[in-house]
């Protein structure tokens, strides 16, 4: 059986970031820009939902401008809560805007290779070492595809992909690398063998799937039909919008959430229209493109900011978040990653982001690294229990205790110490040794996170996958590839 | 009196004002004034004040960008009139841009064919979703010097190197330059790709480099 996962559970913290007024400002501006500009739907199938319930299709550029009534009345059939299932049921995870569940980032094409500590391309066999360590840590609740299975054929790489991670980890699979018509029809076939049936899999998605947006107010084609063969088989499906400051959207903050908004928001919108009750989320990871190169940033204060805010946005809408976090700009795990991955997992886990992407990754996601994989896990836990708070009632303030120790004393004897000790965070990835001991040893938390992934990458057997099932995946790739 | 004009002109460009850089351009058209003579007093410091300050850290992307903007009206503006005078702009290169087949993500795209042509380089962009033989037969039509290719996803990056392979088949010697997101250093060497750069600034180094200008 798999492990127990361990979430952000109601926070005892929050965040007071907008005031209500605010928050109706960008819903408002956000169908203002749907209906007058239009968004980009460059799919038939797409245009004619639209146009078959009133929106204004120009079918020449895919621009469909709907009026907000339109907008508005399908959103609110998005269900507000719904789980997200696992090959395991005790790891299924409930999106019920109570809990905070992590995933693995992706989909990078780089991956500093655990042994030689060389930087190289990504393949088949990097995805499932990734999904099997992520089967076996605690923080991490779903998966995301790490990185590109570049040593498989380009049509049918996303089905390689979802496969391994099922074959190597019990829990959900949320893939972001199927766009495609074809290759949407087969994930749904695979996914309907590994949940039993088609009924079985629209109870129990142990799939889901996430699209990226083209921003400014764009989506893509294979992508929007790829969502729409996943809404109809009862996959959960989100799009992610990625506007950027300066780039792909304003270089205000308020200007760049109207843009992503816009786009999660009609492109979600068409699901419902399409499949009234469908179960859909928020995606967003959106940033500020650096003032130099122009290059998404994953990282800096407009990410932090944009972290809580698109969370905020997606309870708004009352619909889950699947929200980037994490994914620092850093080229190796060091301040620049800790500083970065700390604070934009804190600022969405404060919102109760329901699915927080994702740990393991370098260079904007670009570049794995179990290393840093573990060192996020960690940030993660102490996001998680500083947002537990404080407790303050008759046990917690210890009054008895503090009465027979006194002045002088100590506490380290006392009964009321050992019975919660344990509640103290014991750092896996922080260095508190002598500074002699360093001294000495000159290792340190990168050292001891690669120890612990190869003895994972090397040790962890994750309940396997019925070999009549991973025949049957196979077949369907094959079938795909022939 | 040329003087004046030739401030606006390079303060034009350094403001980013298209409008007012053609209109100037126009004005020294009307003025008797060799356009040779317009594009390198007047419009050409303001691209070089503006990338100096890009450099030193003052100026920014968007500023650069719309630089290059107001440059390309100006040019735009005073092409019939080398063409009347039997004279030709000098250009560093010709350049055809695109994002390949399969991939509708425009904006490294347009920033580097943007950064190109502020440059001093001719570019042809080709948009998006471009299919291989379109790079290959706008290449020989315009006698290209240099193809660029951007691809965002992993599974359309693999056709930049169907591009590289059908310019080979058609015997052209057209360099080549690769990027977007998923496309790395070793990638580009692995499928020959002549040169690859993960920003903008940088590809019009690699760009000049590849002319034998760096």
């Amino acid at each position: 059986m798999g492990g127990t996962i361990k979430a952000v559970e109601n926070p005892k913290l929050s965040l007071n970031m907008f005031s209500p007024q605010d928050v109706q400002r960008l819903h408002a501006a956000t169908l203002e820009v749907i209906e007058q500009v239009g968004i980009r739907f460059p799919s038939r199938r797409a245009q004619e939902i639209w146009a078959s319930h009133g929106a204004q299709v120009d079918s020449k550029t895919g621009i469909v401008k709907a009026p907000a009534h339109l907008v508005e009345s399908a959103l609110k059939k998005a269900p507000p809560v719904y789980t997200l299932a696992a090959r395991d049921e005790k790891q299924d995870l409930p999106l019920d805007g109570r809990h905070v569940w992590v995933g693995t980032d992706g989909c990078g094409v780089e991956i500093i290779d655990l042994y030689t500590n060389e930087r190289r391309r990504s393949k088949l066999q990097d995805v499932e070492e990734i999904a099997r360590v992520a089967d076996a840590l605690e923080q991490v609740a779903f998966h995301w595809v790490a990185l590109s299975a570049q040593d498989k054929p380009a049509h049918t790489r996303g089905l390689h992909e979802i496969a391994a991670v099922w074959r190597n980890s019990t829990k959900h699979v949320q893939t972001e690398s199927i766009y495609n018509v074809a290759e949407a029809k087969a994930a749904v076939e695979m996914a309907t063998v590994v949940a039993g049936s088609r009924e079985a899999l629209r109870k129990r998605p142990v799939l889901s799937l996430m699209q990226c947006t083209a921003p400014p107010l764009g989506h893509d084609g294979g992508s929007l039909d790829a969502a729409l063969i996943g809404a109809e088989a009862g996959l959960p499906v989100g799009f992610m919008t990625m506007a950027a400051c300066l780039t792909t959207g304003p270089a205000t903050l308020a200007g760049n959430l109207v843009v992503g908004n816009a786009e999660v928001v009609a492109g979600t919108a068409l699901i419902q229209l399409a499949y009234p009750g469908a179960p859909v989320f928020y995606a967003a990871a959106q940033t500020a493109s650096d003032l130099r190169s122009g290059a998404y940033t994953g990282g800096g204060p407009e990410d932090f900011l944009f972290g809580a805010a698109n969370g905020i946005l997606a309870d708004f809408y009352n619909i889950p978040i699947s929200m980037g976090a994490f994914a620092t700009g850093a080229k190796e795990p060091n301040w620049q990653a800790g500083l970065e991955n700390s604070l934009s997992t804190f600022m969405a886990s404060i919102v109760v982001s329901d699915m927080l992407l994702g740990v393991g990754f370098l260079h904007g996601s670009r570049i794995w690294s179990f290393e840093q994989m573990l060192m996020d896990c960690e940030i993660y836990e102490i996001v998680r229990r500083t947002l537990a708070g404080i407790e303050v009632n008759h046990e917690t303030l210890a009054l008895d205790t503090i009465k027979a120790v006194g002045p002088g004393g100590n506490f380290l004897s006392q009964k009321h110490t050992r019975a919660h000790m344990r509640e103290i965070f014991v750092p896996e990835y922080l260095d508190r040794r002598p500074y002699n001991v360093w001294e000495e040893k000159k290792d340190g938390p990168r050292d001891w996170a690669r120890k612990k992934a190869r003895n994972l990458v090397e040790t962890h057997q994750p309940d396997p996958l019925d070999p009549a099932v991973t025949r049957e995946l196979e077949r369907i790739i094959a079938a795909e590839e022939a | 009196m040329s003087k004046d004009l030739f401030d606006a002109m390079r303060q034009s460009v350094i403001d980013g004002d298209p409008d007012l850089a053609a209109e100037l351009a126009q004005k020294a058209i009307d003025q008797g004034i060799d356009p040779v003579v317009a594009l390198n007093e007047g419009f050409v410091p303001g691209v070089n004040y503006v990338g100096e300050q890009f450099g030193l850290g003052e100026m920014f992307l968007p500023e650069l960008v719309v630089a290059g903007e107001a440059m390309k009206a100006a040019v735009a503006t005073l092409e019939p009139e080398f063409a009347k005078r039997g004279t030709e702009r000098q250009i560093l290169g010709k350049v055809v841009i695109g994002t390949i087949e399969g991939d509708i993500h425009e904006i490294g795209k347009t920033l580097v064919a943007t950064m190109l042509s502020a440059s001093g380089f001719q570019v042809y962009d080709l948009g998006v979703d471009v299919p291989i033989m379109k790079f290959v037969e706008k290449a020989r039509e315009v006698n290209a010097d240099i193809i660029g290719i951007s691809a965002l996803l992993t599974t359309t990056m693999v056709r930049q190197k169907d591009v590289i392979e059908a310019l080979q088949d058609n015997n052209m010697a057209t360099k080549v330059m690769v990027g977007g997101a998923p496309v790395t250093q070793s990638w580009a060497k692995e499928i020959g790709a002549h040169g690859y750069s993960e920003d903008a600034v940088g590809a019009v180094a690699v760009a000049k480099n590849l002319m034998g200008l760096a």
